[in-house]
């Protein structure tokens, strides 16, 4: 059902609306104004889930606005059951963050608040947004407010991680650029995503914009070998900027290949598969052994997380139902299990300082709420049956099997390492023997946190134990995609002329010629 | 004086522009010191009637007057470019007013050059004869050489103006004498009857293409495109602020201005040839000016290496238009110059109006260091200065890339997504210069024992220009519409 209410632009303006307001208030104020402005934006996003009909094919709560004439760019916003499920995430997941930088942000907390927001605002946008440019504006949009994020309210070494996710990102996301406006001309001159998913282009271009979409794609995820912004950049932040950057921002980079890369250039994608199933291969295990070897509960998590999104890019490039539908669900369990697991070792560190494993041993005694929780999020990390991650994880393994019997062995021994450093990790910090000096600074869980971390840990067993309803909301825009991959293959065709007056299809040029230049 | 009539009415603005600065220059030595605001006030009021009178004509595209024998014509391309330096000129002049003042040298003429800098510039981009563009660029160079030497005080001032003028005239020099050899070719010095030489005499001829590549070179000095950006980081460092910023912004603009109407109207013919000549400059341009300005730690130099960069970017647009075919290909090359150069204005007078009312205990603070916890001390400021350097970056939702976009779209279309790639991966390393300036102002504490550190000394001028440039960073990042269309429809006046 599409209904007319302007559910996206709503989810978009609040945020901003609520950053504007933090800018007007106390510092003390700050903390209720952004909490209000993200509680707000979930209940505009809860009723979306019922709103959306499964059945649909087509893009659902769509709004379309002409913003920029000459080139036509509009503002045109809307949802499918690939995306539903990302915005859903992200309006539950921000105002954990906020409630987890409570305590935890002691300077200048209207600038973080504002910050944080903004920061919903961009990401929002980047699942509703269906023209190119408009995508694009949200993607780069972000990158000054999480840059501020790590770089004003991290850690030690937040200057150069800061600066390493700016330049690794904006690298990777330029290129995607002039890739937006070499479809623009071979597409029939439109930037709108539906139209340009539906042209087809010349395989030769076709590798080349896979490349470039790939730069700005694979940086995000981040897949083998682009990673190393990752470690430092979850290290460096703070609390909310570690969940953010695991939670929604790698997810960006998934939904890239899966909105653009899969339906646009469908030959190309094909013709990568090989290499894109080996790098996530390596990024599986390779996570998984570099996980092994952290002492820093936070880089331990952050290489998770390569591992993990080894396993979406695993599934989106096997290229079939199972593959995709698991790689979705993958996300979102990406997002709840590693968000919860930071959050976990945010609340630790308020407590003791410090995010060694060495120094936050035994808190089972001390903190059993705590060890709970902590316990059961890294069960759902390793893909314990039950938990969310396991269907997730089950759903690529299948997508791989029907591809490659090889792969899907070498992906299962991701998830073998997965359990020996999680559980080596939970052996330590839940069943260790306490250090007897931090004993008396051990509080469990006040109210507040539990009331961070209960959400997620439902969401675990919900997603684990009832995935249906999750899986059938993406059932039509996962079939449709699959089918705009397998669409009829027309010839190479001549690319436009270098003057740009003969484009690819006759009536174009007419267009071009009547309506001036940039139609 | 009727036989004149007609002509003197189409360059009414020139003539309100240097009648008020004649007027400025003469009441300075009746004016008291004290009173010499006033000075500023009546350029600013002769400004905003020119403004009246060339924005009220903005929408009549066809309006094209020619003037004294086809020696100027007053086109709507023109016009986008005169409205574009009177708000470029109000700006600098609300600017310099503290400016000047907490510098200590608040001289009545000072406005006056600026207006006669002013009138040479609107010469330029109505001149449609070399010699008449070759005259408003040598008004607006001597005006410029003067105010880079304002500064008596300051030996870097007095080096500047010296390198500047040594280095002008030899540039001017080179324009002239490639005018001559083209003078010699064509039998004239008007654009259309050279655009017709050319067509007649064929464009292998050594000759013509010698003319053009002097022209070229003189142009390329103006626009401080590489390898004649020599003088630019030492005049850009050592002229006063304020005056700094009009040259990177309303000189730059006019000289591209002019350049490009020389080389559309007047070279088109030969446009296979310079195409391939800008493209190698606008390649070195950006190249150099991104990395040199990284180990800059003045933030006046590291913003003049920036300027060069930003030539090389707006160049890529010619090149474009280069190789598009005809007028109509060549249309969103140029206009994107045009929306590029117009929209790099207010980011780059927003961030000079910031440094240089930046103030550490009297003393403009110049150095990047300065900007230490600008965000503690001043939120607001620090906040200007983060747009306008995330637009100086070309980071959305900022005009800064509006303007890359469209120069990039058009070179796309021109089939050069290769330079296009090239010029982004070079925004990002232009990226790492620009926010480091965030990175010194929100995330360096600042040092405990300086006892002054530097403040953004406010004052309602300073405020209102600082008020115009970000609405323009802003908006026209939001919405590009009307400058978009303004620009593609000005453009097609060019012949």
């Amino acid at each position: 059902m599409t209904s007319s209410f302007p559910w996206l632009s709503l989810l978009l303006v609040l945020p901003l609306a609520g950053a504007v307001a933090v800018y007007f208030a106390t510092e003390s104020a700050a903390r209720w104004i952004a909490l209000a402005a993200t509680l707000a934006d979930l209940l505009v996003a809860l009723p979306l889930w019922w709103l959306f009909d499964p059945q649909a094919s087509q893009m659902q709560f769509t709004e379309h606005v002409a913003w920029i004439t000459a080139p036509p760019i509009s503002y045109s916003l809307g949802l499918d059951g690939i995306s539903l499920p990302l915005v859903l995430m992200t309006a539950g997941i921000m105002p954990l963050c906020v409630l987890a930088s409570w305590n935890a942000i002691t300077t200048s907390i209207r600038g973080f608040m504002a910050v944080l927001l903004v920061m919903e605002t961009t990401m929002v946008g980047v699942f509703v947004a269906l023209d190119f440019i408009l995508f694009y504006v949200f993607w780069e949009a972000m990158m000054i407010p999480m840059y501020l994020l790590i770089g004003v309210w991290g850690g030690p070494n937040r200057l150069y991680a800061a600066i390493k996710f700016f330049l690794y990102t904006l690298a990777g996301s330029v290129l995607l650029l002039v890739a937006i406006l070499v479809l623009y001309f071979y597409g029939g001159h439109t930037f709108d995503i539906l139209a340009l998913s539906q042209g087809t282009y010349p395989a030769s271009l076709q590798i080349w914009l896979f490349l470039a979409f790939f730069a700005a794609f694979a940086v995000k995820v981040p897949m083998f070998p682009f990673h190393t912004w990752l470690p430092d950049a979850h290290v460096e932040a703070p609390t909310a900027g570690s969940v953010i950057l695991a939670s929604i921002l790698l997810k960006m980079g998934a939904y890239g290949f899966l909105r653009f890369s899969l339906p646009m250039l469908p030959d190309a994608s094909r013709d990568f598969t090989p290499l894109m199933v080996v790098l996530s291969i390596i990024a599986i295990i390779y996570g998984a052994y570099m996980a092994l070897a952290q002492v820093d509960l936070k880089k331990l998590i952050a290489y998770s997380s390569v591992s993990h999104m080894g396993f979406v890019t695993l599934g989106l490039f096997v290229l079939n139902q199972q593959g995709i539908e698991g790689a979705v669900l993958q996300m979102v369990n990406h997002g709840i299990t590693t968000g919860g697991l930071f959050l976990c070792v945010g609340i630790i560190y308020e407590r003791t300082h410090s995010r060694l494993i060495a120094d936050n041993v035994g808190l089972a005694a001390p903190m059993p709420q705590y060890a709970v929780l902590l316990a059961i999020f890294a069960l759902s990390s390793l893909g314990l049956p039950g938990t969310n991650s396991f269907v997730g994880e089950f759903l690529v393994l299948v997508g791989t099997f029907l591809w490659s019997k090889i792969a899907t062995a070498c992906a299962s021994l991701g998830i073998i390492l997965a359990a020996t450093y999680i559980l080596w990790m939970v052996q330590r910090v839940v069943y260790g023997v306490p250090s007897p000096h931090h004993l008396p600074a051990l509080k469990d869980l006040n109210h507040r946190e539990l009331a961070t971390l209960a959400p997620l840990v439902l969401l675990v067993f919900l997603i684990g134990l009832f995935p249906n309803p999750f899986v059938s909301r993406m059932h039509q825009s996962v079939t449709n995609t699959i089918a705009s991959m397998s669409r009829a293959k027309v010839a190479p065709t001549a690319p436009p002329s270098a003057e740009g007056t003969a484009p690819l299809l006759a009536d174009n040029g007419a267009q071009l010629k009547t309506q001036g230049p940039w139609r | 004086m009727s036989l004149y009539g007609a002509d003197l009415l189409a360059l009414l603005p020139e003539l309100i522009v240097v009648v008020t600065a004649c007027l400025v220059i003469s009441l300075d030595p009746v004016t008291p010191a004290s009173r010499r605001d006033l000075l500023a006030w009546l350029s600013v009021g002769g400004l905003a009637l020119c403004l009246g009178l060339t924005g009220g004509q903005i929408n009549s595209l066809n309006i094209r007057v020619s003037a004294f024998s086809d020696l100027v014509v007053v086109d709507a391309y023109a016009r986008f470019w005169k409205v574009l330096f009177y708000g470029v000129a109000i700006l600098t002049i609300l600017m310099s007013l503290p400016y000047l003042k907490a510098e200590g040298m608040h001289l009545g003429e000072y406005y006056g050059f600026i207006l006669l800098a002013l009138s040479g510039m609107m010469v330029m981009v109505s001149g449609v004869d070399l010699l008449t563009i070759y005259l408003g660029t040598e008004l607006m160079s001597l005006s410029l050489y003067v105010m880079t030497g304002l500064n008596r005080s300051k030996p870097r001032s007095l080096e500047a103006a010296a390198k500047y003028f040594v280095l002008g005239a030899f540039s001017s020099g080179i324009l002239l004498y490639g005018i001559s050899l083209l003078y010699g070719a064509a039998g004239s010095t008007k654009l259309a009857a050279i655009a017709g030489a050319i067509g007649t005499r064929g464009a292998d001829d050594p000759l013509v293409l010698i003319a053009t590549i002097l022209i070229a070179v003189g142009f390329s000095f103006k626009l401080a495109a590489v390898p004649f950006h020599m003088w630019t980081p030492d005049v850009y460092q050592g002229a006063p602020t304020s005056v700094t910023a009009f040259m990177a912004v309303a000189a730059k603009a006019a000289s591209f201005a002019a350049f490009m109407r020389v080389f559309v109207e007047g070279l088109g013919g030969l446009k296979a040839d310079w195409s391939f000549l800008f493209l190698v400059i606008s390649v070195a341009t950006l190249v150099l000016g991104n990395v040199v300005a990284i180990v800059q730690t003045n933030i006046k130099r590291m913003l003049a290496y920036s300027s060069i960069a930003h030539a090389g970017y707006a160049l890529i647009g010619f090149v474009a238009a280069g190789r598009g075919v005809g007028l109509s290909g060549a249309t969103p090359g140029l206009a994107s110059i045009m929306i590029y150069l117009t929209l790099y204005s207010f980011m780059t007078l927003g961030a000079f109006a910031v440094i240089g009312m930046l103030r550490k205990g009297g003393i403009e603070g110049e150095e990047i260091d300065d900007f230490t916890g600008l965000a503690k001390r001043q939120p607001l400021a620090a906040f200007l200065m983060l747009i306008f350097m995330g637009s100086l970056a070309g980071i959305p939702p900022t005009a800064g890339f509006i303007g890359k976009f469209y120069v990039f779209m058009a070179a796309v279309e021109a089939g050069l997504a290769w330079l296009a790639a090239i010029a982004l991966i070079f925004a990002v390393v232009s990226a790492y210069y620009y926010m480091r300036v965030v990175m010194v102002m929100y995330m360096r504490e600042p040092d405990p024992s300086s006892i002054a550190p530097p403040r953004l000394v406010a004052s309602p001028a300073l405020s209102f220009v600082l008020a115009c440039a970000v609405a323009g960073v802003i908006l026209f990042g939001l919405f590009p519409n009307p400058l978009v269309s303004f620009a593609l429809q000005s453009v097609l006046t060019l012949k």
